[in-house]
């Protein structure tokens, strides 16, 4: 097996001008990840810049109620409020010791956007980031912020206008200045070695979650829960237990309105559970396409989670059934965002409450055990706009 | 035909070849037929059909949209083939398309498709050298040329293998970035020509757009130009499309007509 491969999946299926840019990544990668400087460097910046650690919570009110002990690995107060800034502050370092002037982003509900904003503001990047022009809209919060921190923030207006159609542009643009640029990629999604470096940063998540449970509880958890778009934060906190067996690994898909696809446009975001085999964006992984591989729009509610692929290994871990893919639809999802909000006084991210919302629904099924741990990947606050408007519409449910 | 007895025969006649690019099914497969056969006339030499796909990286805003009307007029890889049987092009015709639609339909199958459908060879610009075996595989066993490319930052290792890959021609790419035309045919071609280092013939693309650069390119050594942008620009204007089609591959082909070096 390639080191590139996750069983079948992952690879490089990019344009032949990127190739000597992954391998200059990788090559720099082996290079400074277990570099004494970097790594203090790297220490630093986690613990003084971003805040971490970041509390293992018992939610003493969830657990009550939904009678399963309940930890939270509150990521939602990383700087930022998302567990985006753990990746961008390792790949922004990684940039700065590569001597790149210049870095680029994708962004779909703008938290990586933003992440991305503030290690650029930091370090002293000039730094550019595609959002595509949906979740401009629905995420203009965090065009703000970007743009505060000195950050051009680009429209995209090809194709449905989310994450997908960032990510295609911001390769557009490495293509085009790959010399001074680094793609600071959010997820663990594209080309090799992007889905390791990515999942490397975030296992600050799990390794976190071993020692602090260890001492709350003095065992590993049941089964850890996170929700999944490209899958960063699942790949983050799960990455450290997969050779736990015992442990049970949840990735928390957006169902959408449903599993269903019309011609063009899938109503959900599940690739895990529902797609299937194909190459998007860098990687062989399973996608949301037609009968032809033409790639379907995705949807959710959340636009963290709006995305038509998923990470390669995310993939493999599901072949092998080490993960077991599940989803909540919107409705859930929403209602998660209520219930979490006002029992424990913690307003999660959309994408995050998927994770809650599949917690409150299994719990009585004695499927998660009895001691689970949610990846509380971000804070809600980027998603009040769109709670409210939905809200507004005299309670019209979420898809018609 | 195949595409390497075309060059032969332009070899014979000291001509260099024009490669010209439009996408299938834009406006609608019918169009496409008609724009081919402007093409034919006006004098290109291979014509390259684009595939559409709905995400397509490695394009630039000129070709997004052309793909985009395709596929909404419903152009999908069933048609794609059925169009192709249908054209007498009396040139070389080459797929151009992203992997996961040759994915999708099977390797085999894909290959397959293309010999009986009448195309010679593959262009796959999200497939690299490293993750194209069993493509290449498909292709010899089918007499498809699997034609890779080459960049400006492609290091003499992987020019190398990449050389040794190819056939049909080695797709040159003059200058960074995506597809489309440009004002400026990037200084890098020289350069780049000199460090490929084949007899497989080799076709200078991305930028390339009237008569003037097409000539300094080929003065530069190049065996063929690939014009792209230029075409599809014409067919998205939708206005005398077959005549102005005609008229600027006359006018490219005559830069391919001039003293052979």
């Amino acid at each position: 097996m390639k080191r590139s491969m996750y069983g079948k999946y992952g690879g490089q299926f990019v344009p032949e001008v990127l190739m000597p840019a992954l391998n200059e990544l990788e090559e720099a990668y082996e290079r400074y990840r277990d570099d004494p400087r970097f790594l203090e460097e790297l220490a630093y910046y986690m613990k003084e810049f971003a805040g971490r650690e970041t509390p293992l919570y018992f939610a003493r009110n969830l657990s009550k109620k939904y009678g399963t002990k309940i930890y939270l690995k509150r990521e939602d107060l990383v700087h930022g409020g998302a567990h985006k800034l753990n990746n961008t502050i390792g790949q922004a370092l990684l940039a700065k010791y590569m001597g790149k002037k210049r870095l680029i982003a994708e962004t779909g509900a703008g938290q990586h956007g933003t992440a991305t904003a503030m290690v650029g503001a930091n370090m002293g990047f000039e730094t550019e980031v595609y959002m595509g022009a949906k979740d401009v809209q629905r995420q203009h919060m965090n065009v703000y912020r970007m743009q505060l921190m000195g950050t051009v923030v680009h429209s995209v207006q090809s194709g449905s206008k989310t994450l997908k159609d960032a990510i295609n542009e911001a390769l557009r643009d490495w293509v085009t200045n790959v010399g001074n640029t680094h793609y600071l990629i959010g997820s663990v999604v594209g080309p090799h070695p992007y889905p390791m470096i990515v999942r490397d940063f975030q296992s600050v998540i799990g390794n976190e979650v071993k020692a602090q449970i260890m001492e709350k509880e003095g065992r590993y958890p049941d089964s850890i829960v996170a929700c999944a778009g490209g899958g960063s934060n699942a790949m983050g906190i799960f990455h450290p237990f997969v050779g736990d067996k015992e442990v049970k690994l949840f990735p928390v898909e957006a169902g959408g309105c449903g599993l269903k696809n019309t011609e063009k446009e899938a109503l959900h975001s599940a690739s895990l559970c529902v797609g299937e085999d194909g190459i998007l964006q860098g990687a062989h992984t399973r996608v949301l396409q037609d009968r032809y591989g033409q790639i379907l729009e995705s949807s959710s509610v959340s636009a963290g989670l709006d995305y038509s692929g998923v990470g390669p290994e995310l993939a493999h871990l599901a072949d092998i059934g080490r993960i077991k893919p599940c989803n909540v639809n919107d409705e859930e999802a929403l209602e998660a965002f209520y219930e979490l909000s006002r029992t424990e006084g913690i307003i999660p991210a959309l994408e995050s409450s998927h994770a809650i919302a599949y917690v409150m629904k299994m719990a009585q099924s004695g499927e998660l055990g009895d001691l689970v741990v949610v990846s509380l990947s971000g804070r809600g606050d980027k998603d009040l706009e769109t709670v409210f408007s939905l809200k507004e519409k005299e309670n019209r449910r979420v898809c018609q | 035909m195949m595409i390497q007895e075309k060059f032969e025969l332009l070899e014979k006649n000291k001509e260099k070849a024009l490669i010209a690019y439009v996408c299938a099914g834009d406006p609608d497969a019918g169009t496409t037929k008609d724009i081919v056969c402007a093409l034919v006339r006006g004098g290109a030499d291979i014509v390259e059909l684009g595939l559409p796909f709905s995400d397509p990286v490695a394009d630039g805003p000129t070709i997004q949209a052309a793909s985009h009307r395709a596929l909404d007029a419903g152009m999908n890889p069933d048609r794609y083939f059925e169009l192709i049987a249908s054209m007498d092009a009396g040139v070389p015709l080459v797929c151009m398309t992203y992997y996961n639609l040759i994915y999708k339909r099977g390797l085999e199958k894909f290959a397959t498709d293309c010999a009986k459908s009448g195309i010679s060879g593959i262009i796959v610009p999200d497939l690299p050298a490293e993750e194209a075996d069993d493509l290449h595989t498909a292709c010899r066993k089918h007499g498809i040329d699997l034609i890779f490319l080459v960049t400006p930052v492609t290091n003499e290792e992987r020019m190398k293998k990449i050389l040794g890959r190819t056939s049909g021609f080695v797709y040159i790419v003059s200058r960074l970035g995506v597809t489309g035309a440009r004002a400026d045919v990037a200084q890098s071609t020289k350069e780049i020509l000199s460090r490929v280092q084949t007899d497989v013939p080799k076709a200078v693309g991305f930028g390339i757009s009237d008569r003037q650069q097409a000539a300094e390119v080929l003065a530069a050594g190049a065996d063929a130009v690939i014009v792209g942008s230029a075409f599809v620009n014409i067919v998205a204007s939708g206005e005398n499309v077959n005549e102005k089609i005609e008229v600027l591959a006359r006018e490219l082909k005559s830069a391919c007509k001039e003293k052979r070096g």
